[in-house]
């Protein structure tokens, strides 16, 4: 970037307008324009940084001893374990359950369609850590669980109170959650690839789930791979909102530790340094990825 | 759906027979009655300015759209529906897919797979469609690469090749059904015209063997040089056919005349 734009004017002759002949300018030197503005902007900005940089090393208030202490924890360490499993668990059904309304959104039947848009309607409405709170609070509304016929006898049934225990409840909201934000991605991606692919598929004779499985998705996953990354970090961290239901996940895990021995910032640097850290290694994963679906694209 | 009089016994010799056929998109007629028959081995190139319904009719031979009356049939088989007394019954997706595998289809804008190969275009069907043998795909693959003069790109990706190569595959795709029939969809109106003649050399080249094959395009000089018929079509209908020599050089409709005198 550049903050001067002005063209080089020769002080002596004013711009200098006249093309050079033939005869003797072979050599003509080029000489780059100067941006004597962004050596200060540069300047200013690597005073800021070391600023910065020296803070945190010199600064006793982060009390790294304590961090390092911590980092490694056998506690937070357990407690990371359980928010990767919440991550992947929300993921892993959030997405199942996105791709089935996905495709029911793109159904031709317009109750299917209705319904799938009700959904995406109502879980993007309200907000996770209220309906995080409807789920852990279950037991209330719905004694027992019963598997059976609808609303005929039943065969055999759970407690809720038992079933839904404070982990299988987060689970729950958060991939109910995530299936609505999954749902949209992945229609997007599948509407992003041309009309064309599909119909040379049919006009093949190529059986239907083979036309979607082989054809279809693999372009769709182009588009949706960007969207769903954000959505699987986003979710990551977002399940430091469990923390309200007393799970023990890394932000609650910190939480309860600095609660014990009162020392906030360390802490929180721990729960810090651990989030930038994987969603680091979800950004690599990300990478390799997309560079797999990108298979014969000029870009 | 289907008008009950009209007769579903094909002639015999036909290989294409399309009886009576409308289509409309909303409140536009796009086919107004369309009569056509295309005997086994022969070429019929369909002509007409844009509008005219010329490449709907195409994409009703094989069900890419559904017609709203009348009939289609190919090798003596009834195409989307199923007769039973006097009524028509659709068929199932999975049986106009069936159907679909005996007539192959290129497209204007080729529709090639761009995250497979070109190999792996056209074995998809052989392999996905028909049940084939891999091995058998590849071998299949292999030989009409080197039909239409691409031996040497099997694994390509569609995007390093060019226009008319790309078509070239796609011909060879449709080719690996052994389709008994071929509908070409302006097959040259995507090229920069120093590519055509490549894409018009493999359509002459099937020709010559005796493929059936339909063909939609705007190049009168392939139309005169290949056609066994020309159908020239304006406003959902046929406004006439024949041989090409009576077509294009002695046309009996006014509107024939002044088509062929704005593109010749």
């Amino acid at each position: 970037m550049s903050l001067t734009s002005d063209p080089p004017i020769d002080k002596a002759t004013g711009p200098h307008t006249t093309v050079p002949t033939a005869t003797g300018h072979d050599a003509l030197t080029v000489v780059p324009v100067r941006h004597p503005w962004r050596w200060v902007a540069v300047a200013a900005t690597a005073v800021v940084l070391a600023q910065f940089l020296h803070g945190l090393i010199t600064n006793p208030g982060w009390e790294w001893d304590v961090f390092a202490q911590f980092f490694t924890a056998g506690t937070i360490l357990k407690a990371v374990w359980v928010t990767l499993q919440l991550t992947l668990y929300g993921t892993v059904l959030g997405f199942a359950l996105g791709i089935v309304l996905a495709f029911m959104r793109l159904s031709g039947s317009r109750f299917l369609r209705a319904v799938a848009y009700a959904y995406i309607w109502a879980f993007r409405s309200i907000p996770l850590i209220v309906q995080l709170l409807f789920w852990f609070n279950l037991a209330y509304l719905y004694k027992e669980l019963r598997f059976g016929i609808p609303f005929g006898p039943g065969f055999f049934s759970f407690d809720t109170m038992n079933l839904v225990g404070a982990m299988s409840a987060a689970v729950l909201g958060l991939a109910l959650h995530q299936a609505a934000y999954a749902a949209e991605i992945v229609r997007g991606g599948v509407l992003a690839v041309d009309d064309g692919q599909s119909e040379a598929a049919a006009a093949l004779g190529i059986p239907r789930h083979r036309q979607l499985r082989r054809i279809v998705l693999p372009q769709a996953m182009r588009s949706i791979l960007p969207n769903a990354a954000n959505e699987i970090i986003s979710l990551f961290k977002g399940t430091s909102i469990v923390s309200v239901m007393a799970i023990g996940e890394l932000f609650y895990q910190v939480q309860v530790v600095y609660g014990r021995n009162g020392r906030v910032v360390p802490l929180l640097m721990v729960a810090t340094v651990w989030y930038i850290l994987l969603t680091s290694v979800l950004s690599v994963l990300q990478h390799y990825v997309e560079r797999h679906y990108a298979k014969g694209a000029a870009r | 759906m289907s008008s009950t009089t009209e007769d579903t016994t094909p002639t015999p010799d036909a290989m294409v027979e399309i009886r009576s056929v409308h289509k409309r998109f909303g409140s536009l007629d796009v086919l107004r009655g369309i009569d056509l028959s295309v005997r086994a081995g022969e070429v019929t190139v369909v002509l007409g300015p844009s509008g005219s319904g010329k490449s709907t009719l195409l994409r009703t031979i094989n069900h890419l759209e559904k017609v709203d009356r009348g009939w289609i049939s190919v090798d003596g088989t009834l195409i989307g529906y199923r007769r039973d007394g006097d009524k028509l019954y659709e068929l199932r997706e999975r049986e106009v897919l069936r159907q679909r595998t005996r007539i192959g289809f290129v497209f204007q804008n080729f529709n090639l797979f761009p995250h497979l190969t070109v190999v792996e275009n056209i074995i998809e069907a052989p392999v996905a469609a028909l049940g084939r043998p891999k091995k058998e795909a590849l071998a299949t693959a292999e030989r009409l690469l080197a039909r239409v003069g691409l031996a040497d790109k099997a694994e390509a990706y569609p995007k390093q090749l060019s226009g008319g190569q790309q078509q070239r595959v796609a011909i060879a795709r449709a080719l690996a059904l052994e389709p008994k029939l071929l509908l070409f969809d302006e097959p040259t109106s995507a090229l920069d015209p120093e590519l055509v003649g490549e894409v018009l050399d493999v359509i002459k080249d099937l020709a010559l063997q005796g493929t059936t094959m339909i063909v939609v395009t705007h190049e009168i000089g392939f139309a005169r040089e290949v056609a066994d018929t020309v159908v020239f079509m304006d406003e959902g209908r046929i406004v006439e056919q024949g041989a090409p020599g009576d077509v294009l050089d002695r046309p009996r409709h006014e509107r024939t005349r002044a088509f062929l005198s704005k593109v010749l």
